[in-house]
C-alpha cells in the first residue's frame, strides 16, 4: 500500500469526529480517509458541507470484498467524493464485518447515492440503512446471492421466469412525492399505468420504464435497468490485465477506444508506466475520433426519436467513413481493443494520416447538412427548447458529468481542468449550455464534434516520431535476438511476462478520462497478482440515467423519449 | 381467365412444369420467368406472358422472402452494426428487408442482435411468441449464439436455449456483410423449401 502524505489537511475533520478517523492514506491519486462506521455519516456530511472541501458530487460508491486480503472486517465501502470546479477529490473508506454488513445511507446527501447504494447492495449484499428503496438494480429479482463477492462462483447463473411488475416501486414513489400526483379525494381523476420497454424503439433496446400517466403527462416514472448486465466486473477479475481490454470495448460500444484508453490509463498509473509522446498522440487522435462517432449516433438517434429520419443517414454515413479509418488502424470497425498496457497493439498504418485528413475535411459538411434540417426547424425547437430541464445543483448531486453537465452551464471538461496525454497543448473550446434542456445537450454534442475535429487536426500536424510503446518490461515482449537470447535479464524478463503476465504492485488506483459521455473512471485494486483483484467502472451514464425520473415527471410522454435520447444512455456502459 | 380445372394439372409437380421444383441454390426464381404454360393451351398462349401459372405456395414463398419485415431485438453492440447494415452504405433494402418493425405482430424476421441476459429471457420469449407464423430468427453475433466471452452468472449461453434459431451469424460484432449473407441464405432456403 502506498502511504504518503496527502497534502490535504484533515485536522478539522479529526476535531469533529475524534478517534472515528482511523487513518489518513492515499487511494491513488487522491487522499483517502478511513473512518469508523459510527463516524461515517458525520464524515460524509462534513466533507459535503465544509467550505474548505464542499465535495458536492458523489462520484462513485462501491464496495471491495477484502476476503483474500485481510482477516478481519470483510468489506470496505468506498466513497469517491469530488468538488468539480476545484478538481478536489477525496476518498472515504469504511470497513464493515460480514455478519453485520451495513452502513448508514447517503441518499440524503447526494442523489447519486440512490443507485450507487442499490448497486452495492445488489452486488455485495451490503445494506444501506435508511435507503428508501434498497432493492436489486442490475440482477433480476429471482437472483440468489451477491455475485461480486469473492466466494461467489462466476458461472452460477439463475433463470428469470418473469419480469418484475415494478408496482411496488411505483407505490413507494407515490408516497415519496405525493404532490406530483396532484389529486384530491373529491377529484381522484383517472390515471393510466403504461409499461415502455425494454424492447421498444425509443428505449434503446434494454431500458424499461413504468410510467403513470395523467392524460399524456407523466406523473411518475420508474426506470428499470440491468437488462444488459453482463458481468463486466466479475469477468475482469478472472482475466489478465491485457485480456480485460476487449471487455472494455463493449462498455460504451459507440466509442470503444475511449474505454480502452480509460482502462489502460488506470492500469498504467497503477504500474507507474509513462507512455511515450507518440503513443499519447495516437490515443488522443483515436479518442477524439471516437468522440465524434459517439456524438454522431447519439444525435442522429435522438433526432430520429423526434421523428426525423433523414439526419440519421447523413450522420451515419460520416460514421461509416470514420469506421474505415479506424478499421485500417485497429482491424475492427466497432470493437477495436487497440490499447495494451504500456502502449498500443501496433503503430498506425502508413496512410492513416492521409485518410484521417480526408475524413476530417468531410465532417463540416455532414454536420452542417444536418443542422440545416434541424437548427431552425419549428418542430425540433418546440420539442427540445425548455424540455427536460435540470438545474445545475441537481445535476451535480445526481452525479452528472460530461456534455450533459455542461448543458447545465458548468464550464468543466477534464481535458481542460486536469489535462492528460498532452491535451493542454491543443487549442480547442469547451461548449457550454445555459439552461440544461435537451436542446443544449444536443447542440453541445454538435459543437463538440467540430472541436474534436480541431484537436485531431492539430495532433496530426504534430504527430511525434518515436516508439509507440513504453520502454518498460511489462509493456512488450523483449526482442528475441538482442535481449532474450543475449543476456540473462532479457531471458528472465521474457519468462516472467509469458508465465506471469503483467503484475502491477499491490495497491489501488482511481483513474479518469473525459469519455464522450463524461468522466469515465476505473477503480482498480491490485493484490499484486496477474489479474485485477477488483475492477470497477464508474460509468457516466449510470448516474446520468438515475436522474431520469426527476427530469421527466411532469413532462409529456412523447418528450420523455426525446429527453432519453439527449442523455445518450448506452446500455453496455449503463449495465456493464 | 380460361384456367379451367381440367386444363390445369391437379398437382403441379409433374414433369411438365420444369424449373420450379428445383431451382439452383443461389438463383432467385420469379414466377414470370418460369414458363409454366403448356404448349397447345390456347387460352394461355393467347395472353402471352401476362399470365403465369404456378403453385400458390410458391407465389407466397416468393413474396414472403422478398419482403421480410425484421424486428431488431437489439440489445448491445451488434445493434449498432445492425444500424450500419440498414444505413446507406450496406443498405439492407436491396434485399427487401428494410422495413424494420418494432411491433412483433407486424414482423416475421427476428434479428437478435446483442447479449441476452437471464433478466432479458422472459422478454425475448414473449416477443418471439407474439410474432405471427411463419417466423424466422437470426442470431446475430456470438453473444446471442453462444454467450460469447460472457461466460458468467448473468448471461444466457445462447438464445437457442429459449427460442429456435434459423441462422447463426459469427462475429463480435459481425460485419454488415455477414448479416446480409445470412438474410440471403434465409431467402434461398425459403425459395428452396417454401418455408
Amino acid at each position: 500500500m502506498v502511504t504518503t502524505s496527502t497534502g490535504i489537511d484533515f485536522s478539522k475533520l479529526r476535531q469533529r469526529i475524534g478517534d472515528g478517523l482511523l487513518e489518513e492514506t492515499v487511494l491513488l491519486p487522491m487522499p483517502c480517509v478511513r473512518v469508523k462506521r459510527a463516524a461515517l455519516a458525520e464524515t460524509l456530511q462534513f466533507l459535503r458541507d465544509d467550505p474548505e472541501f464542499r465535495l458536492h458530487q458523489l462520484s462513485e460508491l462501491t464496495v471491495v470484498d477484502m476476503l483474500y486480503l485481510r482477516e478481519d472486517d470483510r468489506f470496505d465501502v468506498v466513497y469517491l467524493l469530488r468538488n468539480i470546479p476545484n478538481e478536489l477529490r477525496v476518498a472515504v473508506k469504511c470497513a464493515i464485518p460480514e455478519e453485520d454488513a451495513w452502513v448508514p445511507t447517503a441518499v440524503g446527501l447526494w442523489a447519486a447515492a440512490d443507485w450507487g447504494e442499490r448497486e452495492a447492495f445488489d452486488q455485495y449484499g451490503v445494506r444501506f440503512e435508511g435507503h428508501p428503496n434498497l432493492k436489486r438494480i442490475l440482477n433480476h429479482h429471482e437472483f440468489v446471492g451477491h455475485p461480486l463477492r469473492k466466494d461467489y462462483d462466476i458461472y452460477r447463473g439463475h433463470w428469470c421466469s418473469e419480469a418484475e411488475t415494478l408496482l411496488d416501486e411505483l407505490e413507494l414513489r407515490r408516497r415519496r412525492f405525493p404532490e406530483r400526483r396532484n389529486r384530491t379525494d373529491e377529484d381522484p381523476g383517472e390515471t393510466m399505468i403504461l409499461n415502455i420497454g425494454p424492447s421498444h424503439p425509443a428505449s434503446h433496446g434494454t431500458l424499461r420504464n413504468l410510467v403513470e400517466l395523467d392524460g399524456e403527462r407523466i406523473l411518475y416514472s420508474i426506470p428499470e435497468i440491468g437488462y444488459l448486465h453482463r458481468g463486466f466486473e466479475k469477468s475482469a477479475e478472472t482475466h489478465e490485465y491485457n485480456q480485460v481490454v476487449p471487455y472494455t470495448d463493449r462498455l460504451n460500444y459507440l466509442s470503444a477506444i475511449s474505454n480502452n484508453v480509460g482502462y489502460i490509463k488506470a492500469v498504467e498509473e497503477l504500474c507507474g508506466i509513462e507512455v511515450p509522446p507518440r503513443c499519447q498522440a495516437i490515443r488522443v487522435i483515436l479518442c477524439e475520433l471516437s468522440r465524434i462517432m459517439d456524438h454522431l449516433v447519439c444525435n442522429g438517434a435522438n433526432i430520429v426519436d423526434l421523428g426525423a429520419l433523414t439526419n440519421f443517414w447523413y450522420l451515419f454515413n460520416l460514421r461509416e467513413k470514420i469506421y474505415n479509418v479506424i478499421e485500417g488502424v485497429t482491424g475492427a470497425r466497432l470493437t477495436n481493443s487497440y490499447t495494451r498496457v504500456g502502449g498500443l497493439w501496433n503503430d498506425i498504418n502508413d496512410d492513416f494520416v492521409e485518410q484521417t485528413r480526408a475524413v476530417l475535411a468531410e465532417i463540416p459538411q455532414h454536420v452542417d447538412d444536418t443542422l440545416k434540417l434541424v437548427a431552425r426547424n419549428r418542430i425540433f425547437l418546440d420539442r427540445t427548447v425548455g424540455v427536460g430541464k435540470i438545474s445545475l445543483d441537481d445535476a451535480i448531486s445526481y452525479g452528472w458529468v460530461g456534455p450533459c453537465l455542461r448543458g447545465c452551464g458548468l464550464d468543466h471538461d477534464l481535458r481542460k481542468s486536469d489535462p492528460y496525454y498532452g491535451y493542454e497543448q491543443y487549442d480547442f473550446e469547451v461548449p457550454v449550455g445555459h439552461q440544461g434542456d435537451s436542446y443544449d445537450r444536443i447542440m453541445i454534442r454538435f459543437e463538440e464534434i467540430k472541436q474534436s475535429a480541431r484537436i485531431v487536426e492539430q495532433a496530426l500536424d504534430n504527430l511525434p516520431d518515436g516508439p509507440f510503446r513504453a520502454d518498460h518490461p511489462m509493456a512488450y515482449l523483449p526482442d528475441k535476438q538482442s535481449k532474450t537470447y543475449a543476456n540473462i535479464e532479457g531471458l528472465v524478463n521474457h519468462f516472467k511476462i509469458v508465465m506471469h503476465g503483467i503484475t502491477p504492485p499491490q495497491g489501488e488506483v482511481y483513474s479518469w478520462t473525459e469519455a464522450p459521455n463524461g468522466e469515465l473512471g476505473f477503480y482498480i485494486v491490485s493484490d499484486g497478482g496477474m489479474k485485477p483483484y477488483k475492477c470497477k467502472v464508474r460509468p457516466p451514464c449510470f448516474y446520468i440515467y438515475s436522474a431520469f425520473p426527476h427530469i421527466v415527471e411532469g413532462e409529456m410522454i412523447a418528450d420523455a423519449v426525446a429527453i432519453l435520447g439527449s442523455l445518450n444512455i448506452v446500455a453496455g456502459e449503463l449495465d456493464r | 381467365m380460361g384456367l379451367k380445372g381440367e386444363d390445369t394439372p391437379a398437382s403441379p409437380a409433374t414433369p411438365d412444369t420444369p424449373g420450379m421444383d428445383s431451382p439452383k441454390a443461389n438463383q432467385i426464381v420469379y414466377p414470370r420467368q418460369a414458363n409454366l404454360s403448356r404448349p397447345g393451351d390456347a387460352d394461355v398462349d393467347m395472353l402471352g406472358d401476362a399470365v403465369t401459372i404456378t403453385r400458390m405456395e410458391e407465389v407466397v414463398a416468393w413474396g414472403r422472402k422478398n419482403s421480410l419485415w425484421p424486428i431488431p431485438f437489439g440489445t448491445a453492440c451488434c445493434a449498432i452494426e445492425f444500424m450500419g447494415t440498414v444505413s446507406s452504405v450496406f443498405d439492407i433494402s436491396r434485399f427487401g428487408a428494410e422495413l424494420v418493425r418494432f411491433s412483433p405482430r407486424q414482423a416475421d424476421l427476428m434479428i437478435v442482435a446483442g447479449t441476452i441476459t437471464y433478466k432479458m429471457v422472459p422478454i425475448l420469449k414473449r416477443i418471439y411468441d407474439q410474432m405471427c407464423e411463419p417466423k424466422y430468427v437470426l442470431s446475430m453475433g456470438v453473444c446471442a449464439s453462444s454467450g460469447g466471452f460472457y461466460d458468467n452468472y448473468c448471461t444466457l449461453q445462447g438464445i437457442d436455449k429459449v427460442i429456435p434459431v434459423d441462422y447463426y451469424i459469427a462475429g463480435c460484432p459481425p460485419r454488415p456483410e455477414s448479416v446480409l449473407q445470412a438474410i440471403v441464405e434465409l431467402q434461398n432456403r425459403m425459395s428452396r423449401t417454401g418455408k
